[in-house]
């Protein structure tokens, strides 16, 4: 038996073999290539054309960089250092980048913007990350009047003055609120507005005369380029915020009449250009306010923005609260919470997690939109390559000027955009 | 013995106004109501007030007065001596006009950029890519005055076209001039035109109502034959072929009346320092236009994105299970759910894009900011009237869209239990 068994199997391999190497078309950079740009023909001409376009795009624009003149006063010198040649004169940044950045900020003032702009992170990372310890929300509170203070420097006084209103409005809530809880609120809201109308400004000039403490004063026409569409974006929208959320509870309210103004003012914003808000600002609002009254524009700017964002902001949060499962309203409710312990502790939480996104989508916008301040006359970047341009040193460039301003703002908003994919993924719980 | 006890009858109290959640939002309401009417009292008075020490009044009357510019480009007769308000219509006309090739041409962007950005080709995907986040994050006054710049600074001068070996050459067969002026296209005309009719505000063109009319026809002519074909394949089984019925009936009549119009085209020629002939689409226009399609249509091939990927894969399987051919599942049951998620936000962007043409301003193309919100206003001094005039009419228009959005969310809404 075992011989004929032997003789039907002639042979066993008892080692394994060795493994090929795959065909040279299915490995490596002919692999990926057949599979990810030729695997058809439709394939094959997408990739045939986009070939094409790239290099059309290198062949015109690479020799106009790699040509660059970095070290020159005027265009002219410019097209003589270039002697004919194809290139990017790139000296009108080297020569105004810090117009294009400060504006017309005085020159031994920079280090006040650059300190504000840190202090701003130290003040936004206890908001940002929970890890953080919580005393260093008191320096997020007193952050908006510091930085008011460096920006446009001046006596120290009207900024602490300015804060001493909220004080004020807690010690009047603490007095009121053993009294009755609602007359405790009805106060915190009232007597800061009266410290504001009526006592801030004597007090502040009574403690300038008595301790004088300033430092140099620079004007609001000073204010340009990128510091100037940082502070009316950061401000437009950290003041944006607080008010959507409100509108965005106000749209959704049982209360007819509350319900009704905010669906109004909600749709008429959105329903304008921001421009027109704009001109409104510039425009018509010392029509509107008490005669005589007349402030600053960059601040006339930032209400109009944050009326602006706020609409936008509470149509991003509505969704959020709308996309909320109705049990969570009904679970809050059940656990006798009373509308705004609901809100605060259940609601908000979750739904602004939610609409992170859309929050930072309005805030690029509102970023972007800045740019359109160049209507009014305020100088943002766009309106300094337009001062930049009218120099005879440097009339007629252009490019070099676009491509430095669109690099800034897609850095900033590309960043942004990336962090808030980041802070998305952080804060998901669910498990989807 | 339970006893079943009434509750006690309560009178009412004042400070039920406050902690009775019955009356409570009545007392809310009220209270908000009063300082409501009191701020708005305060801005109206403000406004009266100031008006007053101005020695303004407020009327529209200047809307009937002589306007005193030139508009560079009107689609309605228009002279210096027209009327502000002849001259806001004017402007309006052009937001329109801006708005709506602005929609068309994002669209088709978007679309094809963002089934582009699906694709499994990396090199496309990845170009794809880099326009959406180029145009996303810069913003759109920049590139308005990137492409204004590129129309007026890079494209050749009228006198580049002249001589017998001229630096630069007209292109689509020698029959569009792209210059730093602007471009000139051919420009229809009729031969055997049937003439105008005016209809009081402007003048129609008796040729284009007859297009749209045979357009119109033969359109409801191939529903019908479209219908008809339906019928017949449902009582036999076959379906009759109908595309050349179709084309017949849609562009026979259209071609027949093209004809007897006597329509050709007028092209453009250099004569004297300029081009003559054809129409002169002004630089202005074209930046307006290629940027904010360019830009919009980054966004709108986001959205186009997000709604085909929300179209769950078991879709196309199911789809593929009944047998479906691609084409047909593409068309029968992808379309129509990924098209309920893309549309809202694409009208939206519609909506954008009606606002933007706002920034029209930056590259002087004369839209309804430029004449009502900008000339008209500074020749007469009312900034109020006109401001909230220009706000009310682009109030308008953005309330029609999102009317029409509202209209087509409801038509679209997924009917559940």
């Amino acid at each position: 038996m075992s011989d004929t068994h032997a003789q039907t199997v002639a042979f066993v391999r008892d080692t394994m073999l060795p493994q090929k190497a795959p065909p040279l078309t299915e490995t490596g950079a002919i692999k990926w290539m057949r599979e990810n740009l030729f695997s058809g023909w439709l394939n094959s001409i997408l990739t045939v054309l986009s070939l094409y376009f790239v290099f059309w795009v290198l062949s015109h624009v690479g020799p106009w960089f790699a040509n660059t003149v970095w070290n020159a006063g005027s265009l002219a010198e410019c097209r003589e250092i270039l002697a004919g040649t194809d290139g990017a004169c790139f000296a009108v940044i080297r020569d105004r980048w810090h117009q294009l950045l400060y504006g017309f900020y005085p020159g031994h003032l920079y280090w006040r913007p650059n300190l504000t702009l840190l202090l701003m992170f130290v003040s936004l990372a206890p908001v940002l990350f929970t890890e953080l310890p919580r005393k260093m929300l008191w320096f997020s509170v007193i952050y908006p009047a510091l930085a008011y203070w460096l920006l446009w420097g001046g006596s120290i006084w009207g900024p602490v003055t300015a804060l001493a209103g909220l004080a004020v409005g807690y010690v009047a809530y603490r007095v009121l609120q053993p009294v009755s809880s609602i007359l405790g609120v009805i106060g915190a809201g009232v007597a800061p507005l009266i410290w504001w109308l009526t006592f801030s400004g004597p007090v502040a000039g009574l403690m300038q005369d008595a301790i004088p403490l300033s430092i140099e004063e620079v004007r609001s026409r000073d204010f340009g380029g990128f510091m100037l569409s940082i502070i009316i974006g950061v401000t437009g929208i950290s003041l944006s915020l607080p008010m959507g959320i409100l509108l965005a509870l106000g749209r959704k309210s049982d209360m007819f009449l509350i319900k009704t103004v905010c669906v109004g003012f909600i749709e008429f914003i959105r329903g304008v250009p921001l421009i027109t808000l704009l001109f409104t600002a510039s425009l018509l609002l010392n029509y509107f306010l008490p005669p005589g009254t007349n402030f600053d524009l960059i601040l006339r700017v930032v209400i109009m923005v944050t009326l602006f964002a706020s609409a936008y902001m509470a149509e991003v949060i509505r969704g959020g609260l709308a996309a909320l499962p109705k049990g969570q309203y009904e679970a809050a409710d059940s656990l006798g919470l009373d509308y705004w312990k609901s809100m605060r502790l259940i609601i908000l939480p979750q739904a602004l997690k939610i609409s992170i996104p859309g929050i930072v989508n309005t805030f690029i916008g509102l970023f972007k939109d800045t740019t359109l301040v160049v209507f009014i006359g305020l100088l943002d970047p766009i309106g300094l390559s337009n001062a930049i341009r009218a120099d005879t040193n440097w009339n007629g460039i252009y490019w070099e000027l676009f491509i430095f301003i669109g690099a800034l703002f897609f850095i900033f908003c590309f960043s942004i955009s990336r962090y808030s994919m980041y802070l998305e993924r952080k804060l998901k719980t669910d498990h989807r | 013995m339970a006893a079943i006890t009434e509750p006690p009858r309560e009178s009412f109290r004042p400070s039920m106004l406050i902690y009775d959640t019955r009356y409570r939002s009545l007392t809310i309401q009220v209270v908000f109501l009063f300082l409501f009417m009191a701020g708005a009292a305060w801005l109206v008075d403000n406004t009266i007030q100031n008006l007053q020490t101005l020695g303004k009044d407020f009327n529209y009357s200047f809307l009937g007065s002589r306007a005193g510019y030139d508009i560079n480009q009107r689609l309605i007769e228009y002279t210096s001596d027209s009327t502000h308000g002849r001259a806001m219509l004017v402007g309006l006309l052009n937001t329109l006009l801006l708005a709506v090739v602005s929609c068309v041409t994002a669209t088709v962007i978007g679309v094809i950029a963002g089934v582009l950005r699906l694709s499994k080709n990396w090199l496309v995907a990845g170009l794809m890519t880099v326009y959406v986040e180029m145009f996303r994050n810069i913003p759109t006054l920049l590139w308005i005055l990137v492409f204004f710049a590129i129309m007026t600074e890079s494209m050749p001068a009228p006198s580049a076209f002249r001589g017998d070996d001229p630096a630069s050459s007209m292109v689509l067969f020698d029959t569009v001039a792209i210059t730093n002026r602007g471009v000139y296209v051919p420009e229809p005309l009729f031969a055997n035109s049937l003439g105008s009719i005016d209809i009081g505000i402007f003048l129609i063109s008796t040729d284009l109502l007859a297009i749209i009319a045979v357009l119109l026809v033969g359109f409801y002519a191939h529903m019908r034959l479209l219908r008809h074909a339906t019928k017949v394949q449902e009582a036999t089984g076959d379906r009759p072929k109908t595309w050349w019925k179709s084309l017949l009936v849609l562009f026979g009549p259209l071609i027949v009346l093209l004809y007897l119009l006597g329509f050709h085209f007028g092209y453009p020629e250099l004569s004297g320092f300029n081009f003559a002939g054809g129409t002169h689409i002004r630089n202005s226009f074209i930046a307006m236009w290629l940027a904010l399609s360019i830009y919009t249509g980054a966004f709108i091939a986001e959205n186009v994105r997000a709604g085909i990927l929300a179209i769950s894969r078991g879709q196309t399987e199911a789809a593929f299970a009944l047998g479906l051919r691609p084409g047909r599942t593409m068309r029968l049951v992808i379309l129509p759910q990924a098209l309920r998620v893309i549309i809202p936000p694409l009208i939206s962007q519609y909506l954008n894009i009606t606002k933007n043409t706002s920034l029209a301003l930056a590259v002087g193309y004369m839209d309804l900011r430029s004449t009502l919100g900008g000339i008209t206003i500074n020749q007469t001094g009312r900034e109020l009237e006109g401001m909230l005039l220009m706000m009310l009419i682009y109030l308008a228009i953005s309330l029609v869209i999102s009317a029409g959005m509202n209209v087509y969310n409801n038509r679209v809404k997924l009917r559940e239990r």
